[in-house]
């Protein structure tokens, strides 16, 4: 917990003085004025406008997902075994769970301003900021390799594909790309857990530690958006290659791999960079199916059982965390794409 | 700095080259988990434990690591049978009432203070303060005025029947002859916990940098949703009967990947038996590492007893009646759990389980005909309501298609999750609900107890004077025999004469482990297998 490690007024003011101390370096010329002018650019103002924007969405989706949880059926503390009337009531107080949506509302804000995503009701002794801090990198680990297998492979076998279309080696690629969109991850994993662990021997099973038991979650992740982007980089890259400028190029007499690489996969790319923003923000914050048959002890499985589990405040945390990241991200990928693509304007 | 593909896929691509560098690749990787020494016993536990605090934990993968870091004053061997454990011998008074404990000598908590008598006091009286918020606090009910403290009726907790006269006497005076008591006081609710690390650490004393016990067992680490790591304690007073030094607890929820740790030799031993799935048994059946055993466990739906058509005893009778309980556990859960039209498993000594519904198509036609449906005519829609999961689907299923062959009556399926499952019992918002009931202790109590009218766990809105008379006067007969007889007549008011509950199968336990490598694991009645007591051949 943030509020246990430190006072809750201390993180106030450190980010007040934080503030005050920029102005003053603003204001007293500590910035030359060539960094001032970068600094006044359009895009600053454009991620500012951002930032105020998700800061919107977070307080719409975070208030949305508490009073959703709390209108679902079910307690978060019942079980098997009925627990007495007085027992459920001292639990319910105990959380702030008590009293009108209003109020229980409220007090879940007022934890959350001053930094305290709160405790987990089905984890007693572990803050939910605690759950994320721990399970986050780990599904972030596998995510990235994940991210980085899926968009090499898709962009590399997409352009391929486009450049050899309509011969054996497109299709033999295509028809791939479409197994792997179409073969759930629940398929995908235990045939590759029994093939390259069990059979082969190659690879561990399941379970945590050590780079040898990241492969097998990351290939299976990455596996279906590799196949996505594959196409995606396909069909974009078709399209570009039958523009105008490409011809011109050609009739400039360049050699086909500089029309290819040097002017067409800037320009097919884009498809891609777009999407790529969710694609990251899916794959950094785990996978429920990945994670479980791999043992991973990751974020992935929380989104599921939280919800289950009623665990209010752990729901509210993973939620907030998705956000942030895949509005971040969204906003990475519009200013990429003004840098990819001079003809985009975004301010 | 533009790569051609020309490069990436050379025309001639060379498979034994590609191959060399992925087997080097591989031989890396693996070279960099083999640093970890493993440790002498890798278990699987099932989920992820929501709390290792004795006072508020109520499930079994709570339990088995709880037994680990604390010890009650008797607990249960290997073999199911209670031994003495912090208390080295006890009297029990002729009336059965008054329990007399004497705990061993030099007793130690983990960080090395004395453990005494008022170590159990303080800990009972712990689950007993509504403030615990404790949810199994009512095994405690049998110390005489322990329920009137809980619920606030008397704040005198010297009027609690637990003292400690000295530093190694526990003294239990009980509201009633409890036969089953030193199988309590062996369960987690009574385990003793260090009040001073509790009231210094708060809800976090649990953590492994915290936590001190008095078990045979340290916890070591405690890495969320992966492991526990165990190391034996050195301060445990037969420390040196524990022959595995270093366990550890695996977190798995998914069957197929604890089959796979196990026969990759990541784990030696599986506990949990809802891990290993049906449609695996028939493989593994042909291995010696599979152990099947009976244990107190039972199957059964739930019929609500507070509304049409469920409100007429011979509806509820004629529905029991139709179950062909022998079909389901032969299609379905393939573990040759035994089938059954009782409530209390066979496994208690001396006690005989009452005889239910059993499967009569004729008999059921009449019952139903009886109660105003002949043929099943306008019988109202009913619906068999039923927490997510393969097997209770597949039980669902094939019930349906029994009444309605039998009963000529349609039910419809109606799946929810847990949570919204458990409020749909508890406030009878169900027509026909699966249910199940694990014992506690080998006594038909802990089975019969639930369905007392207006108890906790009733969930039918049934009620019958009778079957509490019973109850009660089970509760007060002294002879064993006797009040075995008493709890049989109760129970079969409850599953044949006016039942609320039509019983399908007693569970059996699941152990996967190879027998040529670990000893001192045994099928247990309770499911329980103290790891102290497992031990490497």
């Amino acid at each position: 917990m943030f509020a246990q490690r430190r006072g809750d007024a201390e993180i106030f003011l450190d980010l007040g003085f934080g503030i005050f101390l920029g102005f003053e370096f603003w204001n007293l010329g500590f910035v030359s004025p060539a960094a001032r002018a970068r600094l006044r650019h359009p895009m600053w103002a454009f991620i500012f406008r951002r930032v105020l924007q998700m800061l919107a969405i977070l307080v719409v989706v975070v208030s949305g997902t508490f009073l959703l949880m709390r209108l679902a059926p079910g307690s978060p503390f019942a079980q098997e075994r009925k627990l007495d009337p007085a027992t459920e009531r001292l639990w319910n107080e105990r959380y702030h769970l008590d009293g009108s949506l209003t109020v229980q509302l409220g007090y879940y804000w007022k934890n959350l301003l001053r930094g305290d995503l709160g405790e987990s009701l089905k984890y007693k002794n572990r803050g939910v900021a605690e759950i994320i801090a721990y399970a986050l990198p780990k599904s972030a680990a596998i995510g990235l390799i994940a991210l980085a297998l899926a968009l090499t492979a898709g962009i590399v076998t997409g352009s391929l594909a486009a450049a050899r279309h309509n011969t054996a080696v497109d299709r033999a690629l295509m028809l791939t790309a479409l197994a792997g969109i179409c073969l759930p991850a629940f398929l995908i994993a235990p045939l590759a857990a029994l093939v390259f662990a069990i059979w082969l021997g190659w690879l561990p099973v399941a379970g945590w530690g050590g780079l040898s038991r990241l492969v097998l979650p990351a290939v299976c992740l990455a596996a279906p958006y590799a196949a996505y982007c594959s196409r995606l980089m396909r069909t974009s890259m078709l399209e570009v290659l039958g523009q105008d400028f490409i011809r011109t190029a050609r009739a400039k007499g360049l050699a086909e791999r500089t029309v290819l690489y040097r002017h067409a996969l800037k320009l097919a790319i884009l498809p891609l960079v777009s999407y790529a923003g969710p694609l990251a923000a899916n794959v950094l914050t785990g996978s429920m199916v990945v994670e479980t048959i791999f043992n991973i002890p990751g974020l992935g499985p929380f989104f599921v059982n939280s919800v289950l589990n009623r665990d209010v405040f752990l729901v509210g945390g993973t939620a907030l965390v998705y956000l942030v990241i895949l509005v971040t991200l969204n906003t990475a990928v519009d200013v990429g794409y003004t840098l990819l693509d001079k003809r985009i304007r975004l301010w | 700095m533009l790569v051609t593909v020309q490069n990436y896929f050379p025309k001639k691509t060379s498979a034994p080259a590609l191959l060399c560098v992925f087997a080097l690749a591989v031989s890396l990787f693996n070279s960099c988990g083999a640093g970890r020494d493993r440790a002498a016993l890798i278990f699987v536990n099932g989920p992820e434990p929501e709390s290792l605090d004795p006072a508020l934990i109520s499930g079994q993968v709570e339990g088995r690591l709880a037994y680990c870091l604390f010890e009650g004053l008797t607990r249960l061997a290997a073999d199911g049978a209670v031994v003495p454990a912090a208390a080295e011998r006890w009297d029990i008074s002729p009336d059965g009432r008054t329990y007399t404990f004497h705990l061993r000598e030099n007793l130690r908590w983990s960080d090395g203070a004395p453990l005494t008598a008022n170590d159990f006091v303080q800990s009972w009286r712990r689950v007993l303060e509504p403030a615990t918020g404790a949810v199994y606090a009512d095994v405690l009910f049998v110390i005489e005025n322990a329920r009137q403290y809980h619920d606030g009726e008397s704040r005198d907790f010297s009027q609690v029947g637990v003292s400690a006269p000295d530093d190694r006497t526990v003294s239990v005076r009980l509201a009633a002859p409890t036969p089953y008591f030193l199988y309590l006081t062996s369960f987690t609710t009574y385990l003793p916990v260090p009040l001073t690390v509790v009231e210094r650490h708060g809800a976090r004393w649990i953590r492994p940098e915290h936590i001190v016990g008095n078990g045979a067992y340290l916890l070591r680490a405690w890495k969320l949703n992966d492991r526990l790591e165990f190391a034996a304690n050195p301060r445990y007073w037969a420390a040196a009967r524990v022959n595995l030094k270093r366990v550890d607890a695996l977190t798995v929820t998914n069957g197929n990947t604890a089959v796979n740790l196990y026969f990759t030799g990541q784990a030696d031993l599986i506990l949990d038996r809802g891990l290993i799935l049906p449609q695996i048994l028939a493989g593994l059946r042909q291995r010696r590492d599979l152990h099947i055993f009976n244990f107190l466990g039972t199957y059964f739906y739930r019929f609500n007893t507070s509304r049409a058509p469920f409100d007429h005893p011979l509806v509820r009778r004629a529905f029991s009646a139709a179950i062909d309980r022998r079909a389901i556990v032969e299609k379905i859960t393939l573990g040759g759990e035994p089938p059954t039209t009782a409530l209390v498993p066979g496994l208690i000594n001396g006690y005989t389980p009452a005889d239910g519904m059993a499967f009569n198509p004729g008999q059921a036609r009449a019952w139903l005909a009886a109660a105003g449906y002949p043929d099943g005519k306008n019988f109202p829609r009913v619906a068999i309501m039923y927490n997510a999961s393969q097997q209770h689907a597949g039980i669902a299923v094939e019930i349906q298609a029994m009444w309605k062959r039998v009963l000529n009556v349609s039910v419809e399926l109606r799946q929810v999750e847990w949570t919204a499952y458990l409020q749909a019992l508890d406030r009878l918002d169900y027509d026909i609900a699966r249910s199940s009931w694990i014992g506690d202790y080998p006594d038909p109590a802990t089975f019969l107890g639930c369905f007392i009218t207006g108890a906790g766990n009733n969930r039918t809105g049934w009620g019958n004077a009778g079957y509490d008379r019973l109850l009660a006067a089970a509760d007060r007969e002294v002879d064993p025999a006797r009040r075995f007889l008493l709890l049989r007549d109760a129970e079969k008011i409850l599953v044949a004469d006016n039942p609320p509950i039509a019983p399908i199968f007693h569970y059996v336990g699941m152990l996967l482990y190879d027998p040529d490598k670990f000893g001192g694991i045994h099928g247990t009645p309770l499911d329980d297998h103290p790891i102290q007591d497992i031990y490497r051949k």
